[in-house]
């Protein structure tokens, strides 16, 4: 645009200039000046800001950071500026990935690193983020599209791949362990994985990646039919991993023959998944920037209204071999960890014991410790609080006897089998 | 297994189970269990065949094993279609079942995620969570695809979604 409004501008300068009638000079003048308003006004199109050094607490319209970093004058967070040092890998760049790509960006994260391998298609409109014009683009490219105008400062990575598939999930297990952006950071190069995917598989794919990787994770769902979601950490060896366990889908609390429509397999609402986004993003800065409680499980029941908790301890059986590697490792450190533990509370103590509250207690009132709260054993469902439900159910006991009576083919040689097959297939 | 018809119900005890639960990046546990998905899928083949059911082809598209492809195929009214079929053995397989593709159908029904993948989640992952590591490719075929074709190829055609390659044909060259 800028380009054809300066050759407009050249071509009626020669045609000014191999003019010999003075009088026709006015209207080409007035022209002339309405292209160099036109180009003006293509000026006050999107125009990025620079990226800043150091985060102003500074209240002033210009400074991006100023009410984010009010939140340590509050005494909420203790150094905020701290979210700048900060990786977090983003899993599934969809309803819910997408908004807490913009959450995390608004918020000034160090760097983002965002994983997907749809395009954008209009369907995905009644979501948040996406635009009507990034239509065909990959969602990867148009999440960084959109990211860096809104905060240049965040350090952008995106990978178009699926991680479920061997290759892609081999680029996503070194794009993890990847350094570069904190050389001396321990564990692994991101700080945080949220898996914002849509499927099982993909999740358990997450998972695979995060116990072997001893990888901090949060995971968030939204159901199939809109209405309920949830979000949940997974430490690996101290929390269960999502093998441990069928996965948990919050009960509707509606006859589920109501909401699944034949025929559809998916629905979904800007709402639920913008709401599950803020839950997600909000455990993400607590556990990030050390605030709060982090919560361990978090469902959203949207019909009821209903936000059931729960903790749940890692299972000794778990299918996935990484899982019970990082549980034998987590049971190791117990010592030193109850150690810290009772320090911890010993300082607290020491500090809260500058003289009783109330010197008379009449009715012998007392403050309950009820900092432990009952982690449910996965691998029973009676256990879980009202409202939650296995969304598969778990596999059966392996029978040991399992050898087929028919002798099948005695043959062991894969090359031999895969001839076999092939002879099969071309008859 | 409650639902399921009678005759796919005596198909399924009679394709071999597998027992060896590993995935592509097992190294050696995963050709034993590549040689098991061989097994059951001759010997599944073969049953077809002999009972005059055979509706699929499908062979390794890499030496890993790890990806796949061929054809099936539904009669609907004496008439036959046929689509490609492929997919990937997921990293987490067998923990996780194949994501089977009909890429010809992509965009045709709704009950498909992108890419052409079919969906199994009511009819069909339960039932693989339940039997994991014992079920295989071959039974994803059974008791994946098999009743997603007969549930959707009617709907695809009585619709007119999906053309026979004869009608196609011929309305092209009229």
């Amino acid at each position: 645009m800028e380009v054809e409004l300066k050759e407009m501008m050249n071509d009626l300068d020669s045609l000014m200039q191999s003019l010999t009638d003075p009088s026709h000079r006015a209207p080409i003048d007035k022209l002339k000046l309405r292209v160099e308003r036109l180009a003006n006004f293509g000026n006050f199109g999107p125009s990025r800001r620079t990226k800043v050094k150091d985060m102003s607490a500074e209240v002033v319209d210009s400074n991006p950071y100023s009410r984010l970093m009010a939140l340590q004058r509050m005494g909420i967070v203790q150094n905020y500026e701290r979210i700048r040092e900060f990786s977090v890998a983003i899993v599934g760049i969809g309803g819910v990935g997408s908004v807490a790509a913009e959450m995390l960006t608004r918020c000034g994260i160090g760097r983002l690193l965002l994983y997907d391998y749809d395009k954008v298609e209009l369907a995905n409109m009644n979501r948040l983020f996406f635009r009507p014009e990034q239509v065909g683009m990959t969602k990867t490219d148009a999440a960084v599209q959109t990211l860096s105008d809104i905060n240049p400062d965040v350090v952008l990575e995106s990978f178009t791949l699926n991680i479920t598939t061997v290759q892609g999930f081999e680029t996503f297990m070194s794009s993890l362990k990847n350094k570069s952006f904190h050389p001396n950071k321990q564990g692994s190069g991101v700080d945080l994985v949220l898996s914002c995917v849509d499927n099982y598989e993909a999740r358990m794919a997450v998972n695979q990646a995060c116990n072997e990787l001893n990888q901090t994770w949060m995971e968030s769902g939204v159901s199939e039919d809109a209405v309920s979601g949830h979000i949940q950490l997974l430490i690996p060896g101290e929390t269960a991993c999502f093998a441990c366990a069928p996965p948990l889908v919050v009960a509707s609390g509606v006859d589920e023959r109501t909401l699944k429509r034949e025929g559809v397999c998916a629905a979904s609402l800007p709402t639920t998944m913008g709401v599950v986004a803020g839950l997600l993003v909000q455990n993400t800065l607590k556990y990030l920037l050390e605030f709060g409680q982090v919560s361990p499980y978090l469902g959203y029941n949207s019909l009821k209204d209903y936000f059931p908790t729960m903790e749940m301890k890692p299972n000794p059986q778990c299918s996935n071999s990484a899982c019970q590697q990082r549980q034998k490792e987590y049971l190791l450190v117990k010592p030193a960890r109850d150690a810290a533990t009772k320090a911890k509370m010993e300082a607290e103590a020491s500090s809260s014991m500058e003289g009783p509250l109330h010197l008379d207690n009449e009715w012998n009132i007392s403050v309950v410790d009820d900092t432990e709260p009952d982690r449910i054993d996965v691998k029973s469902s009676d256990a879980l609080p009202e409202g939650l439900t296995h969304e598969l159910p778990s596999a059966d006991e392996f029978q040991t006897v399992c050898t087929p009576e028919a002798p099948v083919s005695a043959i062991d040689d894969i090359e031999e089998l895969r001839r076999q097959l092939d002879a099969l297939n071309s008859t | 297994m409650e639902g399921w018809d009678p005759s796919t119900k005596s198909t399924l005890t009679q394709i071999p189970l597998l027992s060896t639960k590993a995935g592509p990046r097992d190294g050696a546990p995963w050709t034993q269990r590549l040689k098991e998905e061989y097994k059951s899928l001759i010997a599944y083949t073969q049953m077809n065949k002999s009972n005059d059911n055979d509706w699929f082809r499908i062979s390794a598209a890499n030496p890993e094993g790890t990806r796949w492809t061929g054809k099936c195929w539904y009669v609907h009214n004496l008439l036959k279609y046929e689509f490609d079929l492929q997919f990937d053995i997921p990293v987490t397989y067998p923990a996780t079942a194949p994501e089977l593709e009909l890429p010809e159908l992509d965009g045709k029904t709704q009950k498909m995620y992108r890419g052409g993948k079919i969906c199994l989640t009511v009819h069909f992952k339960p039932l693989w969570a339940k039997n994991c590591p014992r079920f295989g490719i071959a039974h994803a075929l059974c008791l994946g695809l098999a009743p997603w074709l007969a549930a959707e190829i009617p709907i695809l055609v009585d619709s007119g979604m999906i053309k026979h390659k004869d009608d196609a044909a011929s309305s092209t060259e009229s």
